[in-house]
């Protein structure tokens, strides 16, 4: 594993891709890594961005549309793109890779990685493990890391604790004023893009959740109008996105996200898990006996 | 299982029908395994760089245009020039008979026709996942004989 990792470091994709199952596998761990530092030299204003927002509203399609722009300005992004796992078979259709362009793209696919990602056994639109994913992306020269999260609901906040940045998408008629109004996910938002501008409803919509956003005491994130299939508002979005600053107005919310995952994670990780879990199905324990037994001691 | 295999299903060349390739894709999705499937009419070397980036074990190659001998030992032959020679090949479609002697020639393992029960394929993957050297580019000439 240790040739793996350095060639992976030196940039080769075979490499990188296997270094990465490897982490997913918590086969390696990246603390292991000798000289794998994530920190980067270049100054950007962020390294991890968290593309959420319901199924259907046209995430994949959005993402491959920057990601193109992004790579033909010289860049180079690498995408996390997560899809559920089954809770029943453990199995998982990846399918946000049919909708990419840019990594068939001759011009461009040098500059572009995609990995699809599986829930496997995590809660949330997130596993945790996506963050250590991209911690070794960073460190193979990936500056700009996406992540794709699984279709989301208004609640679904855990992407705040493995991305610097959170843009949300939306999409035409989700609602009236009222769903604009409600608490969750956009509250931790540091930017919305409407897309699917080109269909009725997505002005509407965009000026709706402006106006909630200009209510709040907060410094308002923009919103935008996209359409990532017929290349609407595109460019502007890209240039946005690029240089976004974090939102003041959920840093505690931020925190208590990561707080919650790591603990979370914690737990998952903890050698009598399934022991736990075995346990508690059968019933020779209850969730007391098992929290105490996982809060002990252990190495992670 | 311990982990899930990651496989690649497949459509390469100018063929637009994918409803064998995406039962194939949920059969090995309910069997517990993580299916990229690359939607329709992708190259050779697209099908390889996605196998490449996504670290899969195994490529699932779906053909109904009868262009399966051009199309499938050109995807095997550039796994091999990619440094791919572990990953295991198997095909589906329409491939007649005698052509698939060429087929398991150029490094495919198995060759399933219509009317294949699904679970053979996965004893067919459980199978030639527990060999370690049934990959495209490795030495074992071994191939599943498929009934169908």
């Amino acid at each position: 594993m240790n040739d793996e990792i350095s060639r992976a470091l030196n940039g080769e994709r075979r490499a990188l891709a296997r270094v990465l199952s490897a982490i997913e596998n918590r086969t390696v761990s990246i603390e292991e890594m000798s000289g794998s530092d994530s920190s980067s030299t270049e100054d950007i204003m962020w390294s991890t961005m968290a593309i959420t927002g319901a199924p259907g509203v046209g995430k994949s399609v959005l993402v491959d549309a920057l990601m193109t722009l992004w790579a033909k300005q010289g860049h180079r992004i690498a995408l996390l793109a997560v899809d559920p796992s089954s809770p029943r078979t453990g199995g998982a259709l990846l399918g946000d890779r049919v909708r990419m362009t840019s990594v068939d793209n001759p011009a461009i696919k040098d500059q572009v990685y995609v990995r699809s990602i599986a829930t496997r056994t995590a809660s949330g639109s997130v596993p945790l493990i996506v963050e250590d994913m991209a911690s070794f992306l960073h460190s193979c020269g990936w500056n700009r890391v996406l992540i794709e999260t699984v279709g989301s609901g208004q609640s679904e906040l855990r992407c705040a604790a493995v991305a610097d940045r959170i843009v949300v998408v939306e999409g035409p008629a989700r609602g009236d004023g009222i769903q604009a109004e409600k608490a969750g996910l956009l509250e931790l938002a540091d930017a919305v893009l409407v897309n699917k501008a080109d269909l009725d409803g997505a002005k509407k919509h965009a000026s709706e959740l402006q106006e909630s956003f200009a209510l709040g005491q907060n410094e308002a994130p923009p919103v935008l109008l996209t359409s990532g299939l017929q290349g609407i508002g595109i460019e502007q979005a890209a240039e946005m996105l690029f240089e976004l600053k974090a939102s003041d107005r959920a840093t505690k919310a931020r925190m208590r996200e990561r707080l919650l995952a790591r603990h979370e994670r914690r737990l998952v990780n903890h050698p009598s898990y399934n022991e736990c879990l075995k346990r508690l199905t059968e019933g020779t324990i209850d969730i007391e006996n098992a929290l105490s037994i996982l809060q002990g001691e252990h190495d992670e | 299982m311990a982990q899930p295999l990651r496989i690649v299903v497949a459509k390469p060349g100018l063929d637009g029908h994918d409803r064998g390739a995406k039962v194939v894709a949920r059969t090995l999705r309910d069997a517990g395994h993580e299916v990229i499937y690359t939607g329709l009419r992708r190259t050779a070397q697209q099908i390889v760089e996605t196998v490449r980036d996504e670290d899969a074990r195994f490529l699932g190659l779906s053909s109904l245009s009868g262009a399966h001998s051009h199309l499938f030992p050109k995807v095997c032959e550039l796994l091999k020039q990619e440094g791919l020679e572990d990953v295991i090949v198997f095909g589906g479609g329409i491939i007649p008979h005698e052509d698939r002697a060429d087929l398991f020639a150029a490094g495919i393992k198995a060759i399933f026709g219509p009317g294949t029960p699904t679970a053979e394929i996965l004893d067919f993957i459980q199978h030639a996942n527990a060999m370690d050297d049934a990959g495209v580019g490795q030495e074992n000439d071994w191939h599943w004989e498929s009934k169908a």
